[in-house]
């Protein structure tokens, strides 16, 4: 394996305090090619190895930067400009909801980016490979020993004279470290023309394989035992019929069970002259006119038909039913007021049965009548 | 490379021009105190409230970061301890700040007038707590509490320098463990009651987190700079760049933590907009307060955090003396923002408002040169000194 060239000489020591000193000496020596390894990082190490400031910082700064500008940038953009919506009766631009989300933005851009440009510029992807990878000094680095690793490239670079050193710093282990030559003339696989094409042939197929699954095999049924019924639904169109309406309407003339239509739409006079109250005034059915009054009559009529409602004011006032109009109507002129509407007032056809319309018109003849009671009443 | 420990003098007795100063501010601040209650007691009292929290603040937050040592088993600031065990000996002082205020309690806190609370249905409803009575009780039970772990704390530490037991510091870190959920309780309470219940009507769930955050950074500002200028006068001549890297590092934090919560309190409010708790917020914008406002947040944490955000800047002496006094003045502006606005009209700024700052810096100077002349300056029986003085980041 390892038969190119020297690539370095490495020795191991025991504890931080004996790779710290180490590192010092070997600055001290003039070497500038060389590197530590440790388990764990060991603070004063740079001090030790006289290594500049790293400008890794620098990148992290402008990337947090680049990550608040943007965000605020983008919120600004949606809550002003692309979709203003007006929330809590706040202004559109409210910075204070956006710190929370630059914060996270600002973190994460500046902690991922700086990674990468770690892994771009520092570790020269992608190139991946180095010689003290697979070397016993590794496994041992990433255990529990201190390493350090003079460099053949060096100025300095002696091989006798490192290992001299070395032992004389109580290194242990000094092992020489050497290229791999295969890895030498090794060409980089990312740029080769068949990885690439193999990588587009994947794009394609994973997307293609995407788009089938969301636009064609999530709608395919694997069974339809009961779910398609050859029966016509509510409301769907058919050409069984030829207005093409699935739905038949009744016959015309058609009298559902228990209702009998109302011949009078439209024509008060007549439904005045003709409709005869089929009800007698006993306890019970006042009593029911009266609960039906109270419930449907009495919020623009007033309790007592007076026409003084709450409602009296805000609406054309509802008038009283005691005048003497009202009074000399027929019952069935009321009734179609009632079943039909007049003016403001709406029918009350559909809420009001037409026997309880009925007993509400008693219930109104006994109002009158309190009101204009005659002597022959109190006997 | 390693000093003796006696390179240092363990006890010893601050310059006598620093002695002649203390005493000066204090009879200054005195006068000045006592000047102001005859002149205006409303402004005098509110005053009285900013003093007492910032002393409450340096007292608490000291005896904090002595019992953090203990409970996280902290080794680096063992040689330094000894400081904040100095600043913790305010604690039997603070409650002395507030007997003044037991007088003056009508003109400080609306909720002490019966007829007001009476009248009031939210005052109504708070009044089983927000009650004279129940009030003082809080004050006794708090102090008393706060006070029992001082004196056992620090009569288990100045003990082992005697004996050098190391049952003594076991003991200490039960007692750690037993005053840390009392302190949340403690400076909660202290909060709410002296600074939140200015304006009862106002309520805010964080605020005892809000104070704390500060409670911790003046004890650890006054306790850095205290330790930069006694190492610049070979007091603690062993400390290393590591252990000032280590008190800017959590002077930083606690900046940030600082910004955090205070941000975190107003975001809740402004997001819900109700109008019972955007009033406090309102009334912090009207009438200049919104320059002290803007300065605050300046001043607390903008100017720091930039001050402090590279790593030479956590380990420079210089830097850390600066910063340790400006964020003490931070404080001292963050609770003049917290309980002046309670006076009404405009931000009140001339003596009367110099009074108390220079009282307290008095005080804590007095209290300082007693404490290095009784107590050594290292805990000299600490077992884990030597790993303390020998510490790397």
């Amino acid at each position: 394996m390892n038969d190119g060239p020297l690539y370095s000489v490495t020795a191991l020591f025991d504890t931080p305090d004996a790779i710290i000193r180490a590192a010092e000496e070997v600055s001290t020596g003039g070497y500038t090619k060389y590197d530590v390894n440790t388990p764990f990082p060991v603070h004063g190490m740079d001090k030790a190895m006289k290594l500049r400031q790293s400008r890794l910082g620098i990148f992290t700064f402008f990337f947090g930067l680049l990550g608040t500008v943007s965000i605020v940038g983008f919120m600004t953009w949606v809550t002003v400009t692309d979709y203003p919506l007006v929330i809590g009766g706040k202004p559109f631009w409210t910075w204070p909801a956006f710190v929370p989300i630059a914060f996270e933005i600002t973190v994460l851009l500046a902690a991922v980016l700086t990674a990468i440009t770690m892994i771009v510029l520092y570790f020269r992807f992608p190139n991946v490979s180095h010689p003290l990878h697979d070397t016993p000094y590794m496994k041992k680095v990433s255990s529990d020993r201190f390493g350090i690793s003079i460099q053949a490239s060096d100025p300095k670079f002696d091989e006798a004279a490192v290992r001299e050193l070395l032992r004389s710093l109580g290194g242990k282990e000094i092992a020489a470290i050497y290229f791999d030559a295969e890895d030498l003339s090794h060409r980089q696989e990312l740029f080769d023309p068949k990885f690439l094409g193999v990588l587009a042939l994947t794009a394609v197929v994973v997307s293609g394989a995407t788009y089938f699954s969301f636009n064609t095999l999530l709608d395919m049924q694997p069974f339809s035992w009961m779910s398609e019924q050859n029966k016509l639904k509510a409301q769907m169109p058919s050409d069984f019929s030829k207005d093409g309406i699935g739905m038949r309407p009744p016959v015309e003339g058609t009298v559902a069970r228990g209702f009998l239509p109302y011949p009078f739409n439209g024509k008060p006079e007549e439904a005045g002259k003709d409709l005869v109250n089929p009800l007698l005034p006993t306890p019970a059915v006042l009593a029911r006119g009266k609960a039906k009054f109270l419930t449907f009559c009495s919020p623009c009529h007033g309790n007592f038909a007076r026409g003084d409602s709450r409602l009296q004011g805000q609406f054309p006032s509802p008038p009283t039913l005691h005048s003497d109009k009202v009074r000399n109507r027929p019952d069935g002129s009321i009734y179609n007021v009632i079943t039909e509407g007049q003016n403001v007032m709406p029918s009350y056809a559909s809420q009001i049965l037409p026997e309880d319309r009925w007993a509400i018109i008693l219930y109104i003849r006994a109002l009158q009548r309190a009101q204009n009671a005659k002597e022959s009443d109190l006997k | 490379m390693s000093v003796p420990l006696s390179a240092g003098p363990l006890r010893n007795e601050l310059p006598r021009k620093v002695t002649r100063l203390a005493w000066i501010l204090l009879a200054l601040g005195i006068v000045l105190y006592a000047a102001g209650y005859m002149v205006d007691i409303k402004r005098s009292a509110l005053n009285n409230v900013v003093g007492f929290l910032f002393l409450a603040s340096l007292a608490s937050g000291s005896l904090f970061l002595v019992a953090l040592e203990y409970i996280a088993g902290a080794v680096w600031s063992v040689p330094m301890r000894r400081v904040s065990e100095f600043l913790a000996a305010l604690t039997p002082l603070t409650p002395l700040l507030a007997i003044p205020l037991f007088f003056h309690l009508r003109d400080v806190f609306e909720w002490s007038h019966p007829a007001a609370a009476a009248s009031d249905s939210v005052l109504m409803s708070k009044s089983p707590y927000l009650n004279v009575t129940f009030f003082v009780v809080r004050f006794v039970c708090v102090f008393g509490l706060l006070n029992l772990f001082y004196y056992s704390f620090i009569r288990n530490s100045t003990r082992q320098d005697v004996s050098r037991e190391q049952k003594l510091t076991t003991i200490n870190i039960r007692l750690a463990a037993l005053f840390m959920p009392d302190f949340a309780v403690i400076v909660t309470l202290i909060a709410v009651d002296w600074a939140m219940s200015l304006e009862p009507h106002w309520y805010s769930t964080i605020f005892g987190v809000y104070y704390f955050a500060g409670t911790v950074l003046a004890g650890l500002a006054a306790a850095t700079y205290i330790i930069v200028r006694f190492h610049e006068n070979g007091l603690l001549p062993r400390l290393r760049r590591d252990h000032f890297y280590s008190l800017g590092a959590l002077l930083f934090a606690f900046i940030n933590f600082w910004a955090y919560i205070a941000f975190s309190q107003f975001l809740l409010t402004w997001y819900a907009n109700l109008p019972e708790e955007t009033f406090w917020f309102v009334k912090r914008w009207r009438d200049g307060w919104q320059y002290v406002s803007v300065l605050l947040i300046l001043v607390q944490f903008v100017v720091p955090y930039f001050a402090l955000l590279t790593q030479d800047s956590k380990m420079d002496p210089k830097r850390l003396k600066l910063m340790s006094i400006w964020i003490l003045f931070a404080h001292l502006l963050d609770i003049y923002w917290l309980v002046m606005p309670s006076y009404g009209g405009g931000v009140p700024l001339s003596w009367m408002e110099i009074g108390y700052p220079v009282l307290l810096a008095g005080l804590v100077l007095v209290v300082l040169s007693y404490e290095v002349k009784r107590t050594n300056l290292v805990p000299v029986g600490d077992p884990k000194l030597e790993r303390g003085l020998n510490f790397r980041l």
